[in-house]
């Protein structure tokens, strides 16, 4: 049942009413149920894997919320999260993927890592934990929730709120349009440019970027518009991520929830590690500076090899990964270099500057994006290094399956989608003006029903984050 | 096909089936010899179960006196036996985005898709055409729009005008086929077409209609001629009687055979409607004034139409 489907429509629909008619104490059970029949679309094959998910967190929370000892505590620990992470290994390299499993075995190793360390409380009720682990509006491709931010919300009563459902229909409108006009419709050329080189190569890094920019946050968008409507706010997965000025700025833009995961889960514990601190204090002898940075840099690539090997277990996703490190790694060794640089020639004040760091960012993290798109990375690095050879115009623009319409409309799809940037604030404007708000909202639909890329003919194509 | 509902009702004969009932017949000819009101339910490749639930639908808007029936397309016994995926739907979405929606309409759709197409999200589709059909903006052109502010009627109660002449140079021949026994699905429809008629006193006639192709062989003749004898139907192989009809295929058909122009069409229709005179006592009524006031508009347009695209 895919987001953007009629059936899903119509299934969400059914599930709105049914969650408002129930009395609030039941309301999650309506959710659970839900959840249940969206996963079982998918097909019931699927459901043992989200079950022992659900199972082997529940269970290691439960005996840990009865021991006091710290030793068994890490034991169960270790031993769920061994299940847990070596069954989406398993997953991974047969590649076969469970829907969603990534993004729920996260999300409930969360959990448990929480209740270890004692920021979450242990679920005594198994359907109540079986309800967090597979909400479904997240389970497919997040966002990934925390226990304590989306538990009290599941099990709350919330009483039905017009202001609250507009809004999340809105956005749902408006991510299957960012899906449906945009993604879907610049998706032909992301696959012919993939066989060229040079300038056809560079083309080819920022359409992806356009596609599965509107891809990702489209599924999000609607994702977290379905689930306001049921009065549970999701936490935002994208902030303007193409209006970052360095790398790490923009993966605090980008796919916020995965890396506050990886930043509290990984990053932190393997930089403040004892065998990290002891590594940390024998590198010092010899290399004062680069020493005390070092536990940073291991992290980093801790950090940066799990997420890489959590997207695909291909070596371009690793590399991928591994050279998102080395971008941020060199970035934070050349910094003393940049300050006496910036200090000489003052460029920061200039007013330009800040274009020119947004557009390098962009243009940087394109080229390290393509190579999601090359499982071959010889061919990845060919391409990159065509760049700097000569340029030929291989590929004219009438050969990338797009007619003059579709630039068109691609063009105008790509400036509302920047332009809007948060869609909050002009849905609080636009509350204040029915009239205006039903006209476009009347608009889009027409949009998405008319320009969206769908039906008899096309592929029915699959968010890119439901692979992972 | 979408025409009948602002011209239904008062017809004494309604033909359907493919395009050789939309093509072959006048209905204004039948009307201006014999004074009989008749509308033609046709469409490209219509399909026997389409034809039946289009006969189901007709009779809830009226009740003819006779049901024609062409039976060429007896041949084809389930919808993965019409040809590729995307033939079949474009001639499936011709009979059934015209029909109004109704029951009768759903289990048309449902009967016309194969096992694959029948999946939830492909239905829809035909409920809801703009679903199939909303990038159809793009290919918009002049012609378009033409019919789109045409007030009058593309048809004549159901039948196309072709004017066009390309006599007939050759004869067809086609490789015999492996087995010529007509399918079980085919044999239920026409006997649930029979039943109907049966029971809203209807008249059933089955028509061959008179084109030299695709072939009509004699075996599937041979076992129509059987089942209409033993149902006590009427069969009218128009084949056989050509000669009497007098279609000269130099001048009577624009496409070398296969389907006849005006000239041959009025030729058909004059014979026709001679049998259905006798055999089924069709009365005459050009006589009810109402009624002839009203074909007396159809058929200024239809001899309009005939001389402004070159006909006599």
């Amino acid at each position: 049942m895919r987001f953007t489907s009629l059936t899903f429509g119509l299934f969400a629909g059914a599930l709105l009413f049914l969650y408002y008619r129930v009395p609030g104490r039941a309301q999650w059970a309506v959710l659970l149920l839900g959840s249940l029949v969206f996963y079982l679309s998918a097909g019931a094959e699927y459901l043992p894997f989200l079950l022992l998910a659900a199972a082997t967190t529940f269970f290691a929370a439960r005996f840990m919320a009865k021991r006091t000892e710290k030793a068994a505590k890490r034991r169960a620990l270790l031993l769920c999260l061994l299940a847990d992470f070596g069954l989406l290994a398993v997953c991974k390299c047969a590649g076969y993927l469970p829907m969603g499993i990534s993004f729920y075995l996260f999300q409930s190793a969360g959990y448990v890592i929480d209740v270890y360390r004692g920021t979450a409380k242990a679920e005594g009720n198994f359907l109540r934990h079986a309800l967090f682990v597979s909400y479904f509006p997240q389970l497919v491709q997040g966002p990934i929730s925390r226990h304590g931010q989306l538990e009290p919300q599941l099990f709350h009563s919330h009483e039905y709120d017009p202001k609250e459902v507009s809004f999340g229909i809105q956005r749902m409108l408006w991510g299957a349009f960012k899906k449906l006009v945009i993604a879907d419709r610049v998706a032909p050329a992301v696959v012919a440019l993939k066989e060229c080189r040079g300038l056809g190569f560079l083309l080819l890094t920022v359409l992806y970027a356009v596609q599965i920019y509107a891809d990702f946050t489209g599924g999000i968008d609607i994702a977290l518009g379905l689930s306001r409507c049921f009065g549970i706010t999701l936490p935002e997965n994208f902030r303007s991520p193409f209006r970052a000025k360095n790398t790490a700025e923009y993966w605090r833009r980008w796919h916020i929830t995965l890396g506050e995961w990886m930043k509290d889960y990984i990053f932190y514990p393997v930089s403040v590690s004892a065998p990290m601190r002891r590594l940390s204090k024998a590198a010092r002898k010899r290399w004062p500076k680069f020493g005390k940075r070092l536990p940073v840099y291991a992290a980093s690539f801790a950090t940066w090899f799990v997420t890489g090997i959590w997207h695909g277990v291909t070596p371009n996703f690793l590399v991928w990964g591994l050279l998102n490190c080395a971008v941020i790694v060199i970035s934070e060794e050349l910094t003393p270099l940049y300050k006496k640089f910036h200090s000489r020639f003052r460029l920061k004040e200039k007013k330009w500057y800040g274009g020119f760091e947004i557009t390098r960012m962009f243009l940087l993290m394109n080229l390290i994006r393509a190579c999601d798109l090359f499982p071959n990375v010889g061919d990845y690095f060919r391409r990159l290094g065509s760049l700097f050879t000569p340029w030929t115009w291989e590929c004219a623009l009438p050969d990338l399956g797009l007619t003059g319409l579709d630039w068109a409309i691609l063009a105008l799809g790509v400036a509302l989608m920047l332009g809007l940037g948060q869609l909050r604030d002009i849905q609080e404007t636009l509350w204040q003006r029915p009239a205006l708000r039903y006209c476009l909202l009347f608009l889009l639909f027409l949009a998405v029903l008319l320009l969206g890329k769908y039906g008899v003919g096309y592929d029915a194509a699959a968010f890119i984050y439901n692979q992972f | 096909m979408g025409e009948y509902y602002v011209n239904s009702g008062g017809n004494d004969v309604i033909f359907i089936g493919d395009c050789e009932v939309y093509e072959n017949f006048s209905p204004v000819t039948l009307w201006q010899e014999y004074g009989i009101p008749s509308y033609i339910r046709g469409s490209a490749q219509q399909m026997i179960w389409q034809s039946y639930y289009l006969l189901e639908e007709t009779l809830q808007y009226e009740t003819p006196k006779v049901v024609v029936f062409n039976v060429l397309s007896m041949k084809y016994d389930t919808p993965e036996s019409t040809g590729s995926p995307t033939r079949r739907e474009a001639y499936n979405r011709m009979t059934l985005d015209t029909m109004r929606w109704s029951p009768t309409k759903w289990k048309a759709i449902a009967a016309s898709l194969t096992e694959e197409e029948r999946e939830w999200e492909g239905l829809l589709t035909y409920l809801f055409p703009i679903l199939r059909y909303h990038e159809r903006w793009s290919q918009l052109t002049a012609e378009d729009f033409a019919y789109w502010l045409r007030r009058d009627t593309v048809s004549h109660n159901g039948y196309l005008m072709q004017t066009g002449v390309k006599p007939m140079t050759d004869s067809y021949a086609s490789a015999p086929l492996a087995d010529y026994r007509f399918g079980e699905n085919s044999w239920h429809y026409l006997d649930k077409m029979r039943l109907l008629c049966e029971e809203k006193g209807v008249q059933l006639v089955l028509i061959k209609a008179p084109t030299l192709y695709p072939i009509w062989w004699w075996e599937w003749d041979a076992q129509i001629a059987q089942y209409a004898e033993e149902n006590g139907l009427l069969y009218l192989n128009m084949i056989e009687s050509i000669e009497d009809i007098g279609i000269d295929w130099n001048t009577d058909t624009y496409d070398a055979g296969l389907h006849l122009n005006v000239w041959g069409a009025e030729k058909a229709a004059r014979w026709l409607g001679e049998v259905l005179r006798e055999e089924c006592n069709l009365p005459d009524r050009r006589e009810d004034a109402e009624l002839s006031a009203t074909w007396s508009k159809k058929v200024a347009l239809y001899e309009q139409e005939k001389q402004s695209r070159g006909g006599s």
